[in-house]
This record gives structure tokens, sequence and C-alpha cells, in this order.
């Protein structure tokens, strides 16, 4: 009985609710699994992966921007689940070499502006009229015109790279349920739309399954073309259901705001947009600047006021909201470092974050951006492991050592009683 | 609870109402059930309930419907969302939100609950439901069950005072089913909570409703009663109910349980009639005897073949004597999933065999692998003498036909004789031939009409007629009765033992136990990918508790499986 006792305060402090259990004394730092009330908030993710992606736009160096996408690419593979979009990930990393590629036929084909030495090839030269000075077809290819588009084409990549870390990791249904109140219908539709998607690519799989079934060839774009019409069909057919469904679960219901709050809404929100344009052009205007910014300063705070008072009308409450706890603080502000500590670099050495093409000379690992880099693997430590379908990995271990430990103590301490 | 005042409902471009005068009293805490065949406008009374019809639909309503008070021509469905909740056949259109507790929660949100208060309720309906193991889950992952159950608790946070449902198992199988129904009558009574429901399968529901409402016939007056009284005159009635009709008892009996306390006299002189077989149902069809599963007794293999020769299909492909699909060890894998694990099966040339087994078991993956849409993983699958997948599908749909759960996905065209035309260039058949198939299976479909209009008995026999239009000696037909009502189930039946007397092999994927005990020789068991059971239908399910049809529970141990079979006996007897 005692023993059993034990074995489920072992099983409580194992998926992590501190301060109960001896395991939870033994590793208090532990990061627990990200059932709902543990699970990351979505806004933290994104703040550690546009940290990342400032960084890379801060860099040229080679070697700094694979470091980038290795440490992004480990906190992925450590703390991504089982989910749907967890899977773009590999479709974002594949978008990076497919920038990487075009950016190097574009200098191979167009040429390049930077003056080079070492010629690799050269390419026939389409030879243009005067008026196109400046323009190139072809012609020489040096390696310092490809080492810079290389490193150019890397940088981009990298910022996709961080974007898609966001998206594996991020629920992006959690994340716009973040939004403000008067932006939540918004959202829905974002919802409604991603879930459609797959239900959409489900139906034309399974229509150009069934021409095969009418004894027409199931592949090829014909047979793309003609189950079209019936998708389409079919997934309007599948809103106007979920419309009513929507409507009866009682979606829309709006409360009664007096008419005096309405407008002044109105008033707010129309007047800080407008504050935010002319804000905006009077800081990129020449001369202006002077009022650009308090103006641009003021657009904003009267356009959120009146998002806010907007959300009033919306009689909506939240279900367990995802709370910004001390995890999110230290997944944000690792980014956060990231990003301003390669600022900082960027302007106290720029030479090494921007190695030379002309003269070309191998790019070096400059050792402090490389450690502040580092911080970007902190989640992979502190953030919540993912609950997968089966056992997550390291767990099976766990799961055979901790019971056996309790057991070892508990013998100890009968022993010691009697 | 519920009230309707006179109520008509006519929609716009109709000249006729589709429901007309119901004057009507739900009282509070009740089950009432909604009966009636296809098209006599179910859906739309439900629909006013939930205020749906008209404001979503449009169309105009005449009379008064009261939900709780509330007149539904001035409050919208949105505002009726806390009194009403509504869930519909395909649970997956229902839903909002991505994971299980959200969609839980997301009405609640809606009507802008506290947060306590939903975090609270959505705890007590995960627990009631038995939903708790699986909150966490993304609902595309769940089965069919656990969806219709997802969506009926995602209407019951906001504590609704009716719930209403429109045919909520028949897309379950019997298991699924179950525990769908168990949940229903939970919340009658211990919460209290008025249900209306409309369901075809009468067979599960009919012995959990307090009322019964029966709508005959387009525009006509409902008939209102206790479930008893009802199903005496009902057009459409589940075969428990025949058995009493019959057997003439009264009060009619509506579950098995009854039934089987009255059948006593019966079972003495059914067993007293002749028996079906030597111990063994005789085949619902007139069909050239079963033939064993594998082909090694010579003897009955010579006798049986000069007549099986007569009676194959005029299709090149049956020709050659043998069976018309095999599977060999057949594995298929589906992403991570291994869908069939060395499945072995047969199908002689006119044998109906049903496939049962709970949602996702492997049927409908069969049925595709037999049709070349999925590769075996390893094993070998041979339909029509062909390797499926490797064959190309304009020689394939000679060889075998599958009719797919959704027959629309079949139909591309937008009129029918637009459809039957080009199945006959599909199939390079002589004109006409498609054409005359429609009007064989079903009398008096216009040409110019629309497949979508058509009911969904009248489009499955117009995606029959499609795929029999290339005249193949094997058909496979995936849930065939998933919407249709008892007529058009009955006519199905009928059209496919027609089939199988003329030589077809079908093989049909179903939940229906009743379909199955009516049409098949064999069933096939697949669980989790297996063939657990394949045996003649009686030997399979009499003894199985979820896919023994309602005769045979009632009749058990005695081997009757139909009221046919019964009906003759009984009439033999006298």
């Amino acid at each position: 009985m005692t023993d059993h006792g034990a074995r489920t305060g072992r099983g409580t402090a194992r998926t992590g609710t501190p301060g109960s259990g001896t395991l939870a004394k033994e590793r208090p730092l532990r990061a627990p699994e990200a059932r709902r009330a543990d699970a990351l908030h979505p806004g933290a993710w994104w703040v550690w992966a546009l940290g990342l992606g400032t960084a890379a736009s801060r860099t040229s160096n080679p070697l700094l921007l694979a470091l980038l996408i290795v440490v992004a690419g480990y906190v992925v593979a450590a703390r991504r689940s089982d989910a749907p979009w967890a899977r773009s990930y590999g479709a974002f990393f594949k978008l990076g070499l497919l920038v990487i590629a075009i950016r190097l036929g574009f200098t191979v084909f167009l040429g390049s502006a930077i003056p080079g030495t070492h010629t690799l090839f050269t390419l026939p030269e389409v030879p243009l009229p005067d008026w196109a000075k400046g323009v190139q077809i072809g012609g020489r290819v040096t390696a310092e015109g490809l080492t810079f588009a290389f490193y150019d084409g890397l940088r981009l990549a990298t910022l996709l790279i961080c974007v898609g870390a966001a998206n594996a990791l991020a629920n992006p249904a959690r994340l716009l349920k973040s939004l403000p109140g008067a932006l939540y219908e918004a959202g829905v539709a974002v919802v409604v739309a991603m879930t459609f998607a797959p239900q959409l690519i489900a139906d034309v799989q399974r229509l150009r399954a069934a021409r095969r079934l009418r004894g027409r060839p199931d592949r090829g774009l014909h047979g793309l073309v003609q189950v079209g019409l019936p998708v389409l069909e079919g997934a309007l057919e599948r809103s106007v259901a979920l419309a009513a469904a929507m409507d009866a679960r009682g979606y829309g219901r709006t409360a009664a705001v007096p008419a005096r709050v309405r407008r002044i809404t109105a008033v707010l929100t129309l007047g800080g947009l407008l504050g935010v344009c002319a804000g905006s052009y009077g800081l990129l205007a020449a001369q202006g600047a002077g009022f650009g910014l308090p103006v641009l300063g003021a657009g904003l705070a009267a356009a959120l006021a009146g998002l806010r008072l907007g959300g009033r009308r919306s009689v909506r409450t939240r279900y367990r909201p995802d709370r910004w706890g001390v995890r999110a603080w230290l997944v944000a502000g690792s980014g956060v470092a990231v990003a301003g500590l390669m600022i900082w670099a960027a302007s106290a050495d720029p030479a090494a974050l921007a190695p030379g093409v002309v003269p070309l000379v191998a790019p070096e690992l400059p050792l402090w951006p490389a450690l502040a880099v580092l911080i970007g693997l902190l989640p992979a430590v502190v953030a919540p492991v993912p609950v997968r379908g089966g056992p997550a990995p390291g767990d099976p271990a766990d799961r055979t050592a901790a019971p056996a430990a309790p057991a070892a103590s508990k013998t100890k301490k009968t022993k010691e009683l009697p | 609870m519920i009230r309707f005042e006179n109520v008509t409902v006519t929609y716009e471009g109709a000249d006729a109402p589709s429901v007309a005068g119901v004057d009507l009293t739900v009282p509070e805490g009740e089950l009432v059930l909604l009966v009636g065949p296809s098209g006599v406008g179910k859906s739309t009374l439900l629909g006013t309930v939930s205020g749906l019809v008209p404001h979503f639909t449009g169309g105009t309503l005449r009379g008064r419907v009261t939900v709780a008070g509330r007149d539904t021509r001035t409050h919208k469905p949105r505002e009726l969302a806390d009194v009403v909740g509504t869930v519909g056949q395909d649970p997956l259109s229902h839903f909002v939100t991505d994971t299980v507790e959200d969609e839980l929660a997301y009405g609640m949100e809606s009507l802008g609950l506290a947060p306590d208060v939903m975090r609270r309720r959505v705890e007590e309906t995960l627990d009631l439901l038995g939903l708790a193991e699986l909150r966490d889950r993304p609902i595309a992952t769940l089965s069919g069950g656990q969806q219709q159950r997802v969506a009926i608790g995602s209407v019951l946070t906001p504590h609704p005072k009716v719930l209403v449902l429109d045919e909520p198992t028949s897309a379950l199988d019997p298991a699924a089913a179950e525990e769908v129904l168990a949940v229903l009558q939970r919340l009658v009574h211990d919460l209290g909570t008025t249900v209306l429901m409309a369901e075809h399968r009468l067979e599960r529901v009919v012995q959990y409703a307090d009322q019964v409402v029966l709508l005959p016939a387009p525009g006509a007056a409902p008939v209102v009663g206790a479930p008893a009284e009802v199903m005496a005159v009902s057009p459409v009635y589940p075969p428990v109910v025949g058995l009493g009709r019959l057997a003439d008892w009264s009060p009619l009996p509506l579950t098995v349980r009854d039934a089987r306390r009255r059948a006593a006299g019966l079972r003495e002189r059914l067993a007293d009639a002749p028996a079906p077989g030597s111990g063994r149902v005789a085949p619902p069809a007139p069909l050239p005897q079963r033939r064993p599963r594998a082909r090694r007794f010579t003897l009955r293999g010579l006798v049986r073949t000069p007549a099986a020769r007569a009676q194959a299909p005029a299709s090149e492909a049956a020709g050659e004597d043998g069976p018309v699909a095999v599977a060999a060890a057949l594995s298929v894998r589906r992403g991570r999933v291994e869908a069939l694990r060395r499945v072995e099966l047969t199908v002689e040339p006119g044998e109906t065999i049903a496939l049962m087994g709970r949602n996702g078991a492997g049927k409908s993956t069969l049925l595709s692998a037999f049709v070349g849409m999925l590769e075996p993983s390893s094993g070998s699958v041979r339909s029509g003498g062909a390797v499926p997948h490797r064959t190309e599908p304009r020689e394939l749909i000679r060889r075998v036909g599958l009719v797919p759960q959704e027959p629309r996905d079949l139909l591309y065209a937008d009129t029918v004789a637009g459809e039957c035309a080009a199945a006959d260039q599909d199939a390079g058949a002589e004109p006409g031939r498609c054409r005359a198939l429609v009007s064989e299976l079903i009398p008096g479909i216009a040409d110019g009409i629309h497949p979508r209009d058509l009911s969904e008995g009248q489009r499955l026999a117009l995606a029959l007629a499609v795929v029999l239009t290339a005249r193949p000696p094997l058909l496979l037909l995936d849930e065939p009765t998933r919407g249709l009502d008892y007529a058009a189930k009955a006519r199905l039946v009928t059209v496919l033992r027609g089939l199988a007397a003329e030589g077809h092999a079908i093989v049909l994927a179903t939940h229906d136990v009743e379909l199955a005990a009516e049409l098949a020789h064999r069933v096939v068991i697949l669980a989790e990918g297996e063939v657990v059971a394949d045996g003649p239908t009686a030997d399979v399910v009499v003894s199985s508790p979820a896919f023994a049809p309602q005769i045979a529970k009632v009749l058990a141990p005695l081997r009757w499986l139909t009221l046919g079979q019964v009906r003759t006996a009984l009439a033999g007897a006298r």
C-alpha cells in the first residue's frame, strides 16, 4: 500500500508538478511535459524565432548563419510535437535551399555588381543596347560574385528557417486565441481556413482516386482539373454546414454597447490609423522627422485604444488562455538576447560579422558572437517537453529507473523501522 | 419545453410545403424520436427548433415554434444557443477548433461564461461523456464514435435545456452507436435534458424513446404517441417490431429483451418448421450452393461447375472459372499505420460477402486494395485475374467496380443523362446501357436532373448503375446503407440479390447488421487490420453480441436471421 502511494507520488512528479515527490527535489529544473496547463505561450516561440531572425539579418558570416540554423534546428528537434503544423519545418528548410539556389542562379546568369578577379567560367554574353547599361546577361562569373550571392542567400534562408521553426513549435490556433477581442473574429476565420486546407487536399486526393473507379486515369493534370469543381462544391457545402453549426453555437453574439462608445471606438480607430500613416510619412520624408515620431506614437496609441474599446462589443470569454510564465520569459528572453548581442557585435566589430569577399578571404568564426548565438539553445532545455503519441525520447529510461529508486529507498526504510 | 403551433415550412422555389400543419408539444425531460421515410421533412422540423430554419436556410415558416418560452421568430440561432444544442449527422462539419478540450469550451466562450465556470463544466463534461483520456487529442485523430461524443459534449457544456440530434448514429458502427446512445440516455435520466432526435436506424434507438413522432408522408400531419402504438402503424419499423407484428403480439415489443420473453411459443413453432438448411440458414437469394473457401473438394467443385458457368456474368473477365478476387497474406500500410495485416480472402463468383468490424478496422482499405487505389506493402491481391494497382483503370473497371462510401465521388456530370453518357463512354459500352440500368434500378429519374438533387437512395442507384455499366463480375460497396431509409434499403437488397443471382460476386463493407443478415452468404469480421472471423453468416453472426441482427437475438439459439425467413417458414408451417 505504501509502496503504491510512493509510486503515484512519483507519477505526479514525473509529469512535472514541482514540489511534490522526491524526483522533483532531485531535479527541480527539469522541463515539464507540455500539457495544456504547462504549455509554453506561442508568442514566446515567435519572439525567440524572430530574435534569431534579427540576429541573422545582422550578419553575413556563413559560419554564424550556419550556427543559427543549427541552433534553430536543434530546438525544433528537441521540442516539436507530433501535430500537423510541426511538419512545416521541413517545408521551410527546403524553401531556404531554394532561395539560395535562386540567388546563385541570378548571379550566374545576370552577373554580379561585385568586382572580382577570380574568374571561374565565362558564359556567352548577350549584347545589349547602350540604354540598358548596367544590365548584363551572361558573361564572366567570378568566385567573389558567387560567394557574395551565397552569403546573401544564406542570410535570407536562415531568416526563413527561423520563421519555420516558430511555425513548427507554436500552435497557430493558440496564437490566434491570444489576439485582442476585437480581432477575434478575424482569428476564427484564419483558424477555420487552416483546418479547411488539409480537408481540401484530402478531398482532392479522394476524388482523384475515385476517377480510377470510372476507368479514367487517376494521375495527370487533366484529372486534377476535372475534380476541381466537385471539390469546390464539397468545400462550399462544408463551409455552409460549419457556418450553420457556428451560428447555432452562439458565434457572433454581441453585447449591447452604448452608441457613444461605438462612436468613440470608430473615431479612435480611424484617427489612429490616419495618425500612423501621417507619422510614417513624416519619418520617411526628408523634412518632418520632428513631427513624425510623436504623431506615429499618438496614432498607435489611439488605434490600440480603439481596438480595446471595440473588444467590449464582443461578449466572449477565454477558456484557459495561455499564461506567460517564467519559462516563456526565458524562451523569449533568449531570443531577444541573441538579437541584442548580435546587433551590438555588429556595431562593435563589423568586420567579423561581414567577412570580405573582395579580396576573397576565408570567413572566421568570431568567438563572442558565436557564444551569443548559442544562448538561443536555451529553449531546448527550459521549454516544456511535448507529449508524443508514444513514450517521449529519453522517457523509457526514466520510467524504468524511477520506480527502481524509490523501491530501494523504501526497503531501506522498512529495514530501519523495526 | 418545445411547442410547435400549426407549423408550416415552405422553402423558396418549392411548390409544396416541406412540413405542414405540425402541432406538437415536447414535454421537458423526454426523449422524443422523430421517424419517417426520407424526404418527409424530419431535418426541417429539427431545424426549426434551433432557429436555423428559416433564419439560416431561408424559406418561410408559418405558425410558431417556441423553445423554453422563446419564440424562434424573434430569436436568431445564436440567441438560442444557450437553450438549444444542435448536433448534425456529420460531426466533422460541426467542429470549429482543433482539440477536444477547446471544442468543448467553444460554445461557452461564445456565450461569455466566466472562466472558472467554463473550466468546471469542461471537466464535468469530459467525465460525463468518457472523454477525459482524449482531452488533449486533435479532433481529426479521433474515431467516429469519439467525434460524435465530442460533438454532443460541445453543445452540452452551455447546459442547454434541449438537445436536437439529426441522425447521430447513422455513420457509426454498432459499438460506437451504443456508446453515443448510452450517453444520451444518461443525459435524459440524470440531467433531465429534453432530447429531440431523428434517426433512420430505428433498431438502435426506438427502445430509448419516451414518445415517437411519425411523419408518414411529406406534408402529412404527424402521428404522436407511445413508441409501441406508433410502431404498430408506422411504415418504417425495426425488425423486432416486424416480428411482433408478424406474430400478433400486443403490445408490440420494442426491445430484444421484450421480444425474447414473448418468443417462447414462436421458437417452438419455428423449431418444428423446416429448419433452414441442415443446421444452416439457407442463402437468402436463390443461388448456386455456397462454395467452399478453399477449392480442395474437387468432387463438389465438379458438381457445381456447370451451374456456375451457366450463371457467370456476360463478361469476358469472368470467363475463367475460379475465384473472382483473392487476397493472399495482404498487408497494406497507410502512413505509419499497418491498416491490413496478412489478410486472406477469396471471393467466388455469385457469392455475397459482408465485411464488418468497427470504424477503422480496415474494411475500406481492403476494398481500396481490390480496386488498386492502394498498393500492398506485402502479399498479393488479384481481382478478376488482374493485379489491380498495375492495371490500367480503363481495363480494371471491366473486372471490378467499387461504389464508394460517398456515391457522389463518382459523379462528375451535371445531369443524369450526361453522367450515363460518360459512363457508357468510359466503359466502351454501347450508348444507352447505363441509362437502361438506371431505369431498371430505380424507375422514374428524369434525364435532366442534377445528381446533387437526387435523394441518397437515388444517388446510390445512379452510382451503382455507372459502375455496373462496365459489367464487372466483382462488385464492391462501401457502406451502401448510410443515410438510406428502410424503403430504399429494401430496394437495394432486391437489386443486390438480383445481381448475385446473375453471378456477380458482391463484397459489402457495412455496419448494418440487418443488411448483412439479409444479403450475405459469408461474413468476414476485421479487427485492427486482421481477419478475426470468416464463415457463413449464421455461424459468425448468431453468437456475436455486436453483429447479431435483432431476429437472431430474439430467436437464438435457433439460427434465423431475417424477418423474411421467419415469414416464409411460418407460411410453410401453416
